[in-house]
């Protein structure tokens, strides 16, 4: 289903993107994390798979036609700012998504199972750098150097859950108490 | 069919009278195409563009439906519908199970020949793609949101569903006429001796109305009509919308030995059927409820399952007593293919055996209809006199028409089977204005819209029934070959040959942009209603009930949660109720647990999907996701104990507590 991509990333060049070695290998491997918005971005970022005059198909595929420089929409600090009181609410909401869609692989303790444990995690993260690792996953996974850090230690690249930006802070409202 | 229509080539030709070496054009030309210019470039989509349309491909004996790019011949999706498919575990998962259920049981196979689009004044709008099953008369809707069989409906007091699934301007109704007439009623009018056919035997049309909501599908009423073959039909549009045509052969009668005693007659019939006017009579009350048991099955994509409703009644229109719903164009030697063009004004009737392809006028049967212009009577339906009803004919098109397509531009598309070539003609003047060999052996073919009000042109493609030499040999038993033409400019031009599977028939072909957007990716776990649903590992669970237990397991990358469950006994019944927690596109996972006598699951992001397994000997079996999910995919796997009957072994299972350690 994925393959693909690397027909499509054909001038993925990682040391461009500033990636070790290391981390191209581990790409190499994990061809089920490798989403389609990725392998454009990879290649947009590369300045290839254009021109092609000679095509057939008129129809392109929806990231190439904007290509958006991956972390366009990124979510910047003064977006996120915290009330000084914790919204009791947002926590109980945050949690009923957490046992939904994240518990699975993160304890609400220190220890790692599939991703980080979340005892604390407030202490270790920006706000902002956890809004963008739930929300715009492949692009943090793609540029952000802790969020390869941490790929490169987890080896299973963290799945998008498509939360919406208010689930998102409900999420964070409820690590706030963690 | 392949074998078929194989064997049945030369005798059509002796029938027809037509001496051998006239038949110069049947002779298939050698493998070389004449493939000219820049085909290629015509062809080629770059990695990472997509195609233009999309086509929907009847899979013909598979019981599916494939779906290809165009014009790449790309294969993109293979969606099971009348038959059972290990690889999606369709028809194996609990939930799919009852999808295939029929008065007969379930029924894991079909045959299933056309393909037709929902539409909307007369143009496909990309909500839906009905296709028939031939076998056990069924007919099949496929959402195309999901690429999934969301719905299908068996026919009732039919046999062999093959003038099926073509649909009114604005999908109100789609079709199923019977191939075989049968005789129908109560278990003694149908226990009666095979030559008493021409007493006993009747067919009929079914109208089917598919609810734009929901989309399930109830039958809306029956026309009984005479002990004939029904064989395939299309909807009028524009001034003829409110009919539909059926062809009909064996109007001879014959009950056997048809290939010689059903072709004796110079002319047979197309049928014009005045729906509307049986729509009318339907809701004044003038139908009568008769027996006519069928099943509407129903995938829900909210519980993640499909449920079967049983009917016990269909409707029923007597022809005989509501005697202005049907009459018989004469239409010259078993004719096969029924077409309407794009205006609604000409009706195409392709006889198999005729040297010429007859065109009839919809203003002038109305004028005959009003005139009472009849030549006689068949059963009850009046006969209208051909040459009052008549446009002309197309003179010398070919051998062996069959199906007639059109473009936007005038022109229709007709495949003639036994000179294996494409025909072009001018519907206005019945002129053939170009021509073009298949190779080999053209069934159906498909123009982008082709049977629609606005055709979008561009491409015909053949679905040919003989594929011999065109690619590597794969020993005796061979893909079937599809044909690529370009129609743009004056000359059809050959631009490639690509594999199919199955044995397409009819097949559909629409622009990209009326689909692609509206694709589903995942599911959204938040609105899944599976009653077995776990929506987070802290609501994983097993429970025995009696000898059953149930094991809510949930999966996401890269673990199953529980990955250990130990209690199961012999004689137990265990079900894997799975949800996926993925709610990223393309992340399915798999589940497979050995011994396993039915399939594996493929539980696509937010879904629930069951494996029922019932363990045949004692010990510890392993189960593992079979989609390669991340790089730890190989470490996504468990056991499950299983203690002999009578044993003490509590049930027991492990969470993976995200809490643990704390």
């Amino acid at each position: 289903m994925v393959k693909p991509i690397f027909a499509t990333a054909t001038n993925f060049e990682p040391e461009k993107q500033g990636l070790s070695m290391k981390t191209r290998t581990l790409r190499m491997n994990m061809l089920k994390g490798l989403g389609l918005s990725t392998a454009v971005a990879l290649m947009v970022a590369c300045g290839g798979g254009e021109g092609t005059d000679q095509a057939a198909g008129t129809n392109t595929a929806p990231e190439a036609a904007a290509p958006a420089a991956p972390n366009a929409d990124l979510i910047t600090a003064d977006q996120v700012k915290f009330a000084e009181t914790i919204d009791q609410g947002k926590v109980a909401k945050g949690k009923e998504i957490y046992e939904v869609k994240c518990q699975a692989c993160h304890t609400l303790g220190s220890n790692r199972v599939v991703g980080p444990g979340w005892k604390g995690i407030l202490d270790q993260r920006k706000p902002e750098w956890i809004m963008n690792m739930i929300l715009h996953t492949d692009a943090m996974l793609e540029t952000d150097p802790e969020a390869q850090a941490m790929l490169e230690e987890c080896l299973v690249r963290m799945p998008n859950q498509n939360l919406t930006k208010d689930e998102a802070l409900d999420v964070l409202e409820f690590m706030r108490t963690l | 069919m392949k074998r078929t229509t194989v064997i049945t080539a030369l005798p059509l030709l002796l029938a027809a009278g037509i001496a051998l070496p006239l038949a110069q054009g049947c002779k298939p030309a050698n493998t070389k195409s004449a493939v000219t210019g820049d085909a290629a470039s015509k062809v080629y989509v770059p990695p990472g563009k997509y195609d233009e349309f999309y086509n929907f491909v009847s899979g013909g004996f598979n019981g599916q439906m494939s779906v290809y790019g165009l014009p790449s011949g790309r294969m993109l999706r293979n969606i099971p519908v009348f038959s059972v498919d290990p690889e999606k575990g369709w028809g194996y998962s609990e939930e799919t199970k009852p999808m295939l259920m029929t008065t007969h049981g379930f029924i894991p196979w079909d045959d299933s020949h056309h393909v037709e689009p929902s539409m909307t004044n007369g143009v496909a709008d990309g909500q839906w793609m009905f296709i028939n099953g031939n076998n056990t008369p069924r007919i099949a809707l496929i959402d195309l949101t999901t690429f999934r069989t969301k719905t299908i409906i068996e026919i009732p007091n039919s046999a062999g569903n093959h003038s099926s699934p073509f649909t009114t301007p604005n999908s109100e109704y789609v079709v199923a006429g019977t191939r075989f007439s049968l005789p129908m009623g109560g278990d003694a009018q149908r226990d009666v001796p095979i030559n008493t056919y021409k007493e006993n035997f009747k067919g009929n049309v079914t109208f089917i109305h598919p609810d734009r909501e929901t989309g399930k599908m109830s039958i809306a009423f029956q026309i009984t009509a005479p002990g004939v073959d029904f064989d395939l039909s299309h909807s009028g549009k524009g001034p003829s919308d409110g009919w539909f045509f059926f062809s009909c052969y064996n109007t001879e009668q014959a009950y056997e030995l048809l290939e010689v005693n059903a072709s004796q007659r110079d002319k047979d019939f197309i049928m014009a059927v005045n729906w509307k006017k049986a729509e009318q009579y339907a809701k004044e009350g003038k139908g009568k409820m008769v027996p006519g048991k069928h099943f509407m099955n129903h995938y829900s994509d909210e519980t993640h399952m499909a449920t079967s409703e049983v009917v016990e009644q269909v409707l029923q229109l007597d022809h005989k007593e509501l005697k202005d719903l049907l009459y018989f164009m004469p239409c010259p030697k078993s004719p096969h293919g029924c077409d309407v063009d794009p205006t609604g004004q000409y009706i195409v009737g392709s006889g198999k055996l005729a040297a010429l392809i007859p065109v009839f006028s919809f203003d002038k049967m109305i004028k005959a209809i009003e005139a009472k212009d009849f030549e006689g009577e068949f059963d009850g339906i009046p006969v209208l006199k051909y040459e009052s009803v008549l446009h002309g004919e197309v003179k010398k098109p070919g051998l062996g028409p069959l199906h007639t397509e059109f473009d936007n531009n005038g022109f229709a598309y007709s495949s003639m089977f036994v000179s294996s070539e494409i025909v072009k003609w001018n519907v206005q003047t019945l002129e053939v204005v170009d021509r073009v060999p298949t190779y080999y052996s053209i069934g159906h073919l498909c123009v982008p819209g082709g049977d629609g009000a606005k055709p979008w042109g561009k491409y015909v493609i053949a679905y040919n029934k003989i594929t011999k030499d065109r690619y590597l040999p794969t020993g005796p038993e061979l893909s079937q070959s599809a044909q690529l033409f370009s129609i743009d400019g004056p000359k059809m031009e050959l631009l490639l040959d690509y594999p199919t599977i199955g044995e397409p028939h009819y097949a559909q072909a629409i622009p990209a942009e009326l689909i692609k957007d509206k694709s589903v990716k995942l599911f959204k776990i938040e609105d899944n209603k599976h009653p077995y649903v776990s929506k987070g590992e802290k609501e994983t669970k097993v429970v025995r009930d009696g000898n059953k237990v149930h094991i809510y397991m949930t999966c996401i990358r890269s673990h199953f949660a529980p990955d250990n469950i130990e209690g199961v006994k012999m004689g137990d019944e265990v079900y894997f109720h799975v949800t996926n927690l993925e709610q990223d596109w393309d992340v399915p996972h798999g589940f497979a647990v050995k011994g396993a006598a039915n399939a594996e699951l493929l539980i696509m992001p937010g879904e629930t999907q069951t494996l029922k397994w019932v363990p045949t000997s004692v010990g510890v079996k392993p189960f593992y996701c079979t989609d390669f999910c991340s790089a730890l995919h190989q470490e996504m796997q468990g056991y499950i104990r299983v203690s002999p009957a009578g044993s003490n072994i509590p049930l027991t299972w492990n969470t993976k507590s995200a809490d643990a350690g704390l």
